[in-house]
């Protein structure tokens, strides 16, 4: 299924994009408005210290929920951005949290961490938690989440830096 | 862009690429033909591969250490497994990758000689064999998979 869903995922923004309207363009993965944001699915997932993290912890913050695994080479790209989001954001009240899908866990997630010095909270993921975000079936997959837990915009695969950039500033 | 021909426009860039997709899978292998052979001889198989367009999987040998790579394992029974022989890769630079990754795309062929051990019962079997495989595209990948292959084999 996954040709058909990433050919329909394609349709869907080339029906979207090109010029349908003469008045506005519609930007792709934009900051949805407030009314059409929907509540993001609360999880307990452990961290590299073993400590359970909710994401309603974050109520209050801007939240980039980053699905993401080792093999991934798109997600590599991604990984310094997210590190300088952090940095640059965290006593905003912005926090990137990144959800390895490996099945190796934590095995193959710490080394690889480390080598990338990875500053921002790492979790390992599960099928339960890919479920509740509607099967994260490509990687990567990144959720910007408002102060009241809401998803404000999705980003399936490789997204340009820009935009995430302007996604966390519109929500801070 | 006049209301009716945009729809149909989007009608058909909405559904043409599913008519390209019927294979559902990013990954196929075509159903192996049987192989025959004597005792105490050796035998190759062949199977088939095809990645669908725009995608590809990491070959046998990838250059980063982090990368899965392609893996065609047998169960030995009731031939002996010999060497897995894989095409030659392709190096491919994508908007992902620094440096050039090497990877399969399109169609190929995976070859395994087997070895009919000379006590070995004579008649038909099916030879059951696991590809695993990771693939992505130029800005997603898609977690690892395994495809079951049921290779039939006659020991003369």
């Amino acid at each position: 299924m996954q040709v058909a869903r990433v050919s329909l995922a394609i349709a869907a923004v080339l029906v979207v994009l090109p010029g349908c309207s003469t008045s506005k363009t519609v930007k792709a993965a934009s900051v949805k408005p407030h009314k059409d944001r929907k509540s993001a699915p609360d999880f307990a997932l452990k961290d590299a210290n073993g400590q359970t993290v909710h994401l309603s912890d974050y109520r209050g913050k801007v939240v980039l929920l980053d699905f993401w695994a080792t093999w991934c080479g798109p997600c590599k790209i991604e990984i310094p951005w997210f590190q300088q989001f952090e940095r640059e954001n965290k006593d905003k009240g912005f926090a990137v949290l990144g959800v390895a899908m490996d099945e190796e866990g934590w095995d193959v997630v710490k080394p690889f961490a480390q080598h990338m010095n990875i500053n921002y909270r790492l979790l390992v993921g599960d099928d339960k938690i890919a479920d509740q975000y509607g099967g994260v079936d490509a990687l990567p997959t990144t959720f910007l989440i408002d102060r009241e837990g809401r998803i404000a915009s999705v980003h399936v695969g490789l997204s340009g830096k820009r935009d995430f950039e302007d996604g966390i500033q519109e929500l801070l | 862009m006049e209301f009716k021909s945009c729809c149909k426009l989007s009608a058909v860039l909405l559904f043409l690429p599913c008519l390209f997709a019927q294979s559902n899978a990013i990954l196929t292998v075509a159903p192996p033909q049987k192989v025959a052979a004597k005792r105490n001889t050796d035998v190759t198989a062949k199977i088939e591969v095809s990645i669908a367009a725009g995608y590809h999987v990491n070959s046998n040998a990838p250059h980063e250490a982090y990368l899965i790579p392609l893996r065609l394992t047998w169960t030995p029974a009731p031939l002996e497994v010999g060497a897995v022989t894989f095409p030659k890769a392709r190096d491919e630079k994508y908007r992902f990758s620094d440096q050039p990754l090497s990877v399969f795309t399109g169609n190929f062929e995976i070859a395994t000689k087997f070895k009919v051990p000379a006590d070995a019962v004579g008649g038909q079997a099916i030879l059951a064999g696991k590809l695993r495989y990771q693939a992505c595209n130029d800005t997603m990948c898609f977690p690892p998979k395994t495809v079951e292959v049921k290779l039939p084999v006659e020991v003369q």
